[in-house]
């Protein structure tokens, strides 16, 4: 590990300033995935931010259906939650999917959503359900977040301090795991909601999490597996590698898609 | 008195200090005043070396030294040994390149070595390699054995043409020939067993400190054989004479065959603490471990069976081409040769076995032994074989397997191919397994599965294993460049209690435990009066260390021929003492008696008098009670047994799920059950991890591309069934304990029949092969590519 | 902002005040300087176990973690594991079923099994190899890992 001069900021916006003032600065939320980069060497960061003084960053709470989770929030505090498991219970399984246990433990939200690792499990749910990324500066439509591979629209000196999921009438994620890694290999995240259903997809494309647009279109007319089990995703632009080749993904994102719907209800 | 003899299920004596934290690996210990190295490795698979500046690194804060290759031939430094030479089918010796400890003007694979920093600190170490500048010149990479020999191959070294180490046969070709020709049927495979990465727990580690007094060179380092280590090292490697070498295997965090070879980090490390007179750690990380440790398998085969009408083998003919990576490890050639194709047998009645292998060096890390060792490939093989033959003829696989299994009265029975298997009942293992397994409830099962969705299948596999290879006589005709004995031993205390001393290396095995209940059994001592030393060539005499399930079939059997002298001795002891005949004395539960009547000594009483001897035959009889022993045993014993897997692969996903396994081993007699079960249960789980999830890959230009657990898949808790092992027993009569190996019987036979169980879950589907390891993408691949239409779903 | 940092926490039951480099990990810290080697070093980058330890109750790898963090919270690692009548059940549980070989992914895997049966009183057979997965084994073949753990925690196969 290179060395790097350390901060532990009392609030999100003393971390933004430092942030603002120190370009080469990095954020430090669970940490990780950024250890592993910076034990191997892989990145060098100037200056670590360490968000865990930052007492109001973590916290689950709920409002008018809409839930909202604190970005320094635990996978483990996310996956047991009664307040998530009663507003969104597949937002609650999925939180306890992610990883093993020790990653749970010390995971956070806001670290996972900032990273946007094309194979992590949160992208997907923020694009299902519609969530909005609140930051130090603004609010982001999920939509217009995910900018590509490990990419974002988050702005160097701009913090994420929480996540607010609009409830939905039925969802569910399946997710076909890297057996190493436990990454998702394929996630399908699919939410029926007021403005409609939606099917987000990660793990399988080279710029991070999707929406299966034919299959939206196709489960709005008929919310069944039956539905989307004809609907092929092509697999160009899909990942390759030796767990997985693109067309094994295509493959999967049908399969764990009508899963998915099956297991909605 | 032996209530923690041979065969009790005694807890283990050591776990105590592994649950509290307070096991003492080499990592855990530190010297006052330690420096730390760090490995400069090359990052190219295949380069010349122009320039190696250490002028930056040398002048980093906290460096005390950064060494390359030029200061290892100008140390005159040797290179590192191989244990084992084989003979070309033509008579001439294999290629025998060498392999520097730092690299000499070229590197041939990533990772390897090619400067050592030492600095103060390990983060300073580390800081300081980076600033090495290596200049090199890329050259053309091959990674596969089956590349290596074309005409056009890059050329790794002088000393072997075309990238040939050895091209060597066994058995009979010509009557091979012959009956395959005039088989009924003949079946063949094509079969890839995959490179795998050993990945103990516990990363490689040394600690070398110098003495420069006495001139004593003391390294501790993470190994399974610490003499041998220490002869290696020493007499190839350092120059430094045994009397002025210590070596000490502590707490070793799992070996299965990798901690075996004199790696060059451990010669580099005794070397720079002996050119600095200070203590030098070094740690390997996990990236390291990948890359350096000696990696496994990496055979391409072909074989073909040969069957008579009524389904009896007649012949088996095998064509592998093995990988041994860029160097020649310790023992490298010796596993794709002696410890493989002497298998071929199996547990058949085969009269007609021919193999033939080429060894090839390539642009890969070097392939030494990994739990099984040439006999999980053999086996595989002759497994996966026998379960195509039974479904290609219509035949029950336990049927077509009963049929050709050598009978229990045919022992000892001489193999085709050098072996002469010792004892068994092969067919009594199998009925085991079929009950306990309960193969008759399994078309209920399978039925149910598909309800569900699910594809369900079953798979055998009969495996049998050469353990404790024997004896050094024979061995040496064949190659072998060291003894294959071992050394005990022991040691009366004047007031009765015992300490042995053996030559074998507990790493994760028990001895500690397994070793006294012996003593305790055959002294009629205490257990808890047995103390058990191991793992320090200043303590022990001599040993050739744990590999092979060896320990208790050749170690445990010196322990026992030590024990005998003992007695012996006692027995004239006792003859004085009791003023009776030595020929009259006997020895029972740990009481010399004078036969026949109520005159008797306690082995303790023994003792004293031997250490105190005022009343003792001084003129005939030396005072003490300490014996040696060394035991070379007569012949490899022979464990056997019968697996049975049943999985189900959801074929919309190919994921697949082992939902029972049934393990049923004969490994003689048994010193320790829960000891014997645990190893059967953890070999089982690596065998199931080279079939269904590990695999080491490199890319064209000889990137590792699985070298972290993030990409190479070690099996994990949720991934290994809950395994049934069951044992018979059929007494070894080639030693005195009557046991046979236990330690990689599981990973031996497991891995076929998991592989036939997935065959078999997939055969509606069309499906007759599948390569290793089989992950969801190969199942899935399979199921599309299969002859069946894909209405199976 | 600094390049070392004083941390306040509590270790095995007892309280501690550091000062320490704001690099270093939370392993190498238990390791290097306060000399308690149970925790093991195995990977380095979380995805073994090997170096679990209960932070606040929670199982952490300490190589993912920056001993930074350790300030205010409650540490116990193996070194800390007892009961009150001496070894901690689950230490004992592990000997009695004989559940360890070369002992390297004990102490962390003893560590998760803690946490797992401090944290689900209803755990299924299968919920406890899912808890397990994150810490790897290369010898036992963890059956008898699920089975000393299992008669802890108190459940049937």
């Amino acid at each position: 590990m290179y060395p790097f001069n350390y901060h532990q900021p009392k609030s999100a916006e003393e971390a933004a300033h430092i942030l603002a003032a120190n370009p080469e600065a990095k954020i430090l939320a669970g940490g990780q995935t950024l250890l592993p980069t910076m034990k191997q060497r892989l990145a060098g960061p100037s200056d670590l931010v360490d968000l865990g003084a930052v007492g109001d960053l973590a916290g689950i709470s709920e409002k008018g259906g809409t839930l909202r989770i604190g970005a320094m929030t635990p996978h483990a505090e996310v996956a047991k939650s009664p307040v998530v498991a009663k507003a969104i219970p597949a937002l609650a399984a999925l939180a306890g999917g992610i990883g093993d246990p020790h990653v749970r433990s010390v995971g956070t939200i806001g670290g996972s959503v900032a990273n946007n690792d094309p194979a992590a499990d949160y992208p997907a749910a923020c694009i299902a359900l519609g969530a909005t990324i609140h930051t130090t500066n603004r609010d982001i439509a999920a939509d217009d977040f995910f900018t590509g591979l490990f990419q974002t629209a988050l702005a160097d000196d701009e913090i994420i301090t929480a996540i607010s999921f609009p409830a939905a009438k039925k969802a569910a994620y399946t997710k076909f795991r890297n057996p190493a890694s436990r990454y998702a290999i394929v996630g399908v995240f699919v939410a029926q909601a007021a403005g409609g259903v939606r099917v987000a997809v990660t793990g399988a494309g080279e710029n991070g999490v999707f929406r299966v647009g034919e299959m939206e279109t196709a489960l709005d007319k008929n919310f069944s597996a039956d539905a989307v089990a004809g609907i092929a995703v092509p697999a160009d632009g899909l990942n390759s590698d030796i767990h997985a080749n693109a067309e094994y993904r295509a493959h999967l994102i049908t399969v764990m898609a009508k899963r998915a719907v099956a297991a909605a209800g | 008195m032996t209530e923690k003899g041979i065969g009790a299920a005694v807890l283990r004596r050591e776990d105590r200090r592994f649950v509290t934290g307070k096991g003492q690996y080499v990592d855990d210990l530190n010297r006052a005043g330690q420096a730390h190295a760090c490995f400069v490795r090359s990052a190219q698979a295949h380069a010349e070396i122009r320039k190696v500046d250490v002028s930056r690194a040398k002048s980093a804060p906290g460096v005390i030294t950064v060494l390359t290759g030029e200061d290892v031939a100008a140390d005159k430094l040797g290179s590192l040994p191989c244990g084992w030479g084989i003979t070309n089918k033509d008579g001439t010796a294999m290629a025998e390149p060498g392999w520097p400890v730092l690299a000499q003007g070229r590197v041939r694979y990533v990772g390897e070595a090619i400067a050592m920093v030492i600095a103060t600190t390990r983060q300073g170490a580390r800081d300081a390699a980076e600033l090495v500048e290596v200049d090199t010149s890329p050259l053309p990479v091959v990674v596969q054995a089956t590349d290596a020999g074309k005409k056009g191959a890059p050329q790794l070294h002088e000393a072997a043409a075309n990238n040939q180490c050895f091209d060597w046969e066994i058995g009979d070709r010509a009557a091979t020939d012959a009956a395959i020709k005039a088989s009924a049927k003949v079946v063949s495979l094509d079969i890839v067993n995959q490179r795998l990465v050993p990945n103990a727990m516990e990363p490689r580690a040394a600690l070398a400190e110098f003495d420069t007094n006495s001139g004593l060179l003391t390294l501790h380092c993470a190994c399974q054989a610490p003499h041998a280590m220490r002869l290696l090292l020493g007499a190839f490697v350092l120059n430094q004479a045994e009397h002025k070498f210590r070596v000490v295997a502590p707490d070793v965090g799992g070996g299965f065959g990798s901690k075996i070879p004199p790696y060059a980090e451990y010669a580099a490390l005794c070397w720079a603490a002996r050119r600095l007179g200070q203590p030098v750690k070094w740690t390997s990380s996990r990236s390291e471990a990948f890359l350096t440790d000696a990696h496994g398998r990496d055979h391409v085969t072909r074989a073909e069976l040969g069957l008579d009408k009524d389904g009896r083998f007649t012949a088996l003919r095998v064509s592998t081409v093995a990988n041994l990576g860029a160097y020649l490890s310790a023992f490298g050639p010796l596993i794709p040769t002696y410890l493989y194709a002497t298998l071929f047998a199996g547990q058949y009645t085969t009269p007609a076995i021919h193999a033939e292998v080429r060894a090839m060096f390539t642009n890969t890390t070097p392939v030494d032994a990994y739990r099984g060792a040439g006999r999980p490939e053999a086996t595989y093989m002759l497994e996966r074989l026998v379960e195509t033959a039974a479904r290609e003829l219509g035949m029950d696989p336990a049927e077509l397997r009963r049929r050709n299994f050598v009978a229990a009265d045919a022992f000892p029975y001489q193999t085709p191919v050098a072996l002469l298997y010792d004892s068994g009942d092969y067919a009594g293992a199998l009925d085991k397994a079929l009950e306990l397994a309960d193969v008759k409830g399994f078309a209920k099962r399978r039925a149910e599965a598909a309800k569900r969705g699910m594809a369900r299948g079953i798979g055998y596999s009969t495996p049998i294993e050469a353990t404790g290879a024997a004896p050094s006589a024979i061995a040496g005709q064949l190659g072998a460049r060291a003894g294959l004995y071992e050394s005990a031993e022991v040691r009366f205390n004047p007031t009765g209690s015992v300490t042995v001393f053996s030559g074998s290396h507990s790493h994760g095995q028990g001895h500690a435990t397994t070793f006294a209940q012996i003593v305790a059994s055959t002294l009629g001592v205490p257990y808890e009066n047995v103390e058990v030393v191991e793992g320090d060539t200043a303590r022990t005499q001599f040993g050739m260390g744990t590999y092979g399930s060896r320990s208790t079939s050749v170690g445990g059997s010196a322990i026992v021929k030590a024990c005998d002298k003992i007695i012996a001795k006692g027995k004239k002891i006792a003859a004085h003492l009791l003023e009776a005949s030595e020929g009259d004395i006997e020895f029972e539960n740990g009481n010399f008696t004078v036969s026949g009547t109520d005159r008797t000594k306690n082995i303790a009483e023994i003792a004293f008098a031997a250490y105190v001897p005022h009343n003792y035959p001084l003129e005939t009889l030396e005072p003490g009670l300490n014996e040696q022993a060394f035991f070379d045993p007569a012949n490899f014993n022979f464990p056997y047994g019968a697996y049975i897997c049943e999985v189900e692969v959801d074929p919309e996903t190919g994921f697949t799920r082992i939902e029972r396994f049934t393990a049923i081993d004969d490994v003689g007699n048994v010193i320790n059950p829960l000891i014997v079960h645990g190893q059967v249960q953890g070999g089982v789980a690596q065998g199931i991890g080279q079939a269904m999830f590990e695999q080491g890959v490199y890319d064209e230009s000889g990137q590792l591309l699985t070298g972290s657990l993030m990409d190479y898949c070690l099996p994990r808790a949720d991934d290994v069934p809950s395994i049934d092992s069951g044992l018979t027993v059929t007494p070894c009569p080639f030693n005195p304990l009557g046991v046979k190996g236990c330690g990689e019987m599981g990973t031996i036979g497991s891995t076929p029949a998991v592989i036939n169980a997935i065959l078999d879950a997939l055969k509606d589907y069309g499906v007759s092969d599948i390569q290793m390891p089989a992950t969801p993408l190969r199942v899935w691949q399979a199921i599309r590519n299969g002859s069946a239409p894909q209405a199976a779903e | 902002m600094s390049a070392t940092v004083e941390i306040n926490f509590t270790l095995n039951g007892r309280k501690r005040q550091l000062t320490i480099d704001a690099g270093l990990s939370a392993l190498n810290l238990l390791r290097d300087k306060l000399d308690m080697t149970g925790t093991k070093y195995a990977c380095g980058e979380g995805e073994c176990g090997a170096c679990t330890i209960l932070v606040d109750g929670l199982s952490v790898n300490s190589c993912l973690m920056y001993a930074a963090d350790f300030d205010g919270r409650d540490i116990v690692t193996i070194e800390g594991l007892r009961s009150d009548k001496g070894f901690d059940p689950m230490q004992d549980a592990f000997v009695e079923h004989g559940a360890i070989q070369c002992g390297f992914c004990m102490p962390g895997m003893i560590m998760q099994a803690r946490h797992l049966a401090d944290t689900n009183k209803d755990l299924t057979y299968d919920g406890l190899k899912r808890g397990l997965e994150g810490n790897v084994c290369r010898c036992t073949g963890y059956k008898k890992v699920f089975d000393a753990v299992a008669d802890v925690i108190g459940i049937a196969k």
